[in-house]
């Protein structure tokens, strides 16, 4: 075992290390597409009480949509390679974000807002300098959320050529191969790991006021 | 000390909630002074800071209007109204993700200060409500005490020296000994910087203790405004009457405590 993956990384670096950042690439920008839609809904969603039920419910039901069949939904319209497999993630990212989003703002409480307009802000400076700021670890938690879905489920991409990780998988399940299987399961394991453990460091960094708080 | 010059006027002033039958605050009349430390007295749920969210614009009365050094306040941009009065709120609020330092020197900052400016701003105001700067400047609200937060509240009101300052029970949550001294400091700002100060308390010793003038409401209604001096020589009504009677009473408790 050990020696066939030595055999493996041997003969195949290259592809194995475009795997990764092919995984990683896709993962990252669907997750910055995820965070640029679900962030501003989710303010919009709690801005507009009418918008509110119709933006969640929205996304609510494609959250129950299996991302595999998203993908084969997506396949008659868009094709296949990246473009869907990044449209698939996008949807599957975007509820958690959302609905953190839509938690966290409506979480501040009330005699911040009004202590902020006290002092004189505008409702400009509101949001921006007080509400945001105070539902960050809300929404922090809900892109973390968001960002170890996508890692796993890039997996599945592969299955329409987008590439990554899941290659690798797919192979070991087709010509039966514990070794590939193994490979590709736990890189995708500790890609997802370290990127939340980088996600951690960085709402550390935004965040020193939490750590404050312990 | 009080210029005839005033800084205040209720003019029959009435504020009711939306499902609430009778007025939060009640056709209130009032000249405030400039200068004038006014303190607001009442139980619970009587209207005081509702009367005080009134001035700085959170409320908008029903009827009647306010007037600030002679200004309808209705016809200013709330914001501007806003940025001419220091605010400290019932619940001190503090911005947990803002430093000490960058609490106080939050509206500054809207204001576009320079930089030097704010930063000795900040270690003045600290050290006038009694926080080393170099000790608390870079911590946060969650690393400070009760006390020391409402210090900093006062500090934040103050920072860009408002002719008028709004107290909503800033000494609530403060034992006794140190509200002693938080009064006695307090006092001591509002003598040395000759701002008017409109403060609510629903302690009897406090109100009478830091008020030039005590205004005295009950559900909504403005009972009595005077000097402390008058008010306990002849209240106005029963209300009045039976707080003093049982201010005296607490005090006859303590002192049998002692014999
Ligand atoms: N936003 C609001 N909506 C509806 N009713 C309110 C609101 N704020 C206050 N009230 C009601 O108005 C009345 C006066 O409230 P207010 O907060 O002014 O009292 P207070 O004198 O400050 O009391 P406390 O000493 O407990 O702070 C109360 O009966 C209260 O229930
Ligand atoms: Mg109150």
């Amino acid at each position: 075992m050990l020696q066939l993956t030595m055999a493996y990384f041997q003969n195949n670096m290259e592809s194995f290390l475009l795997a990764v950042r092919q995984h990683m690439w896709i993962s990252l920008l669907s997750l910055l597409a995820a965070c640029v839609i679900g962030i501003p809904c989710g303010y919009a969603a709690t801005r507009y009480a009418r918008g509110e039920k119709w933006i969640t419910g929205f996304f609510q039901i494609l959250r129950i949509i299996p991302s595999l069949a998203v993908l084969i939904l997506l396949i008659p319209i868009m094709g296949t390679g990246i473009k869907p497999a990044m449209t698939a993630l996008v949807l599957l990212a975007v509820p958690p974000i959302l609905m953190n989003t839509v938690v966290g703002l409506k979480e501040v409480p009330d005699f911040m807002l009004e202590t902020a307009r006290g002092i004189g802000m505008t409702e400009r400076q509101v949001l921006w300098k007080v509400k945001f700021p105070l539902a960050l670890p809300m929404i922090f938690t809900g892109v973390k959320t968001a960002m170890v879905e996508i890692i796993a489920s890039a997996t599945l991409a592969a299955k329409i050529g987008a590439g990554g990780l899941g290659g690798l998988i797919f192979t070991g399940l087709g010509l039966n191969r514990t070794d590939l299987l193994l490979i590709g399961g736990i890189s995708v394991a500790v890609l997802s790991l370290t990127a939340a453990l980088l996600l951690d460091v960085l709402s550390g960094l935004i965040m020193r006021y939490k750590k404050a708080e312990k | 000390m009080t210029s005839a010059n005033p800084a205040i006027i209720f003019q029959n002033v009435c504020k009711k909630f939306e499902n609430s039958r009778t007025n939060a605050v009640d056709h209130v009349d009032v000249t405030i002074q400039e200068g004038e430390f006014i303190t607001i007295l009442g139980s619970s749920g009587c209207g005081k800071t509702t009367l005080l969210k009134m001035v700085n614009r959170l409320y908008e009365p029903d009827e009647g209007k306010i007037l600030l050094f002679g200004e309808d306040i209705s016809t200013v941009d709330a914001v501007k109204v806003r940025r001419r009065i220091g605010y400290v709120i019932q619940q001190v609020g503090l911005f947990p993700h803002m430093t000490i330092g960058e609490n106080v020197a939050v509206v500054p900052k809207l204001l576009k200060w320079k930089k030097e400016k704010i930063d000795a701003r900040v270690k003045e105001l600290l050290t006038l409500v009694g926080l080393e700067p170099e000790e608390y400047e870079n911590r946060y609200p969650s690393q400070l005490s009760g006390g020391q937060q409402q210090r900093v509240g006062l500090a934040r009101a103050l920072a860009i020296d408002p002719k008028i300052m709004l107290l909503d029970e800033p000494f609530g949550a403060i034992d006794a000994i140190n509200r002693l001294n938080l009064q006695d400091e307090l006092l001591r700002i509002h003598g040395g910087l000759g701002k008017t100060f409109l403060f609510v308390t629903h302690d009897i010793h406090e109100a009478f203790k830091m008020g030039d003038r005590v205004i005295i409401m009950n559900e909504g209604e403005i009972c009595q405004f005077d000097t402390p001096r008058h008010i306990a020589a002849h209240p106005a009504n029963d209300f009045v009457e039976m707080l003093i009677r049982s201010a005296r009473e607490q005090e006859q408790i303590f002192f049998d405590a002692c014999q």
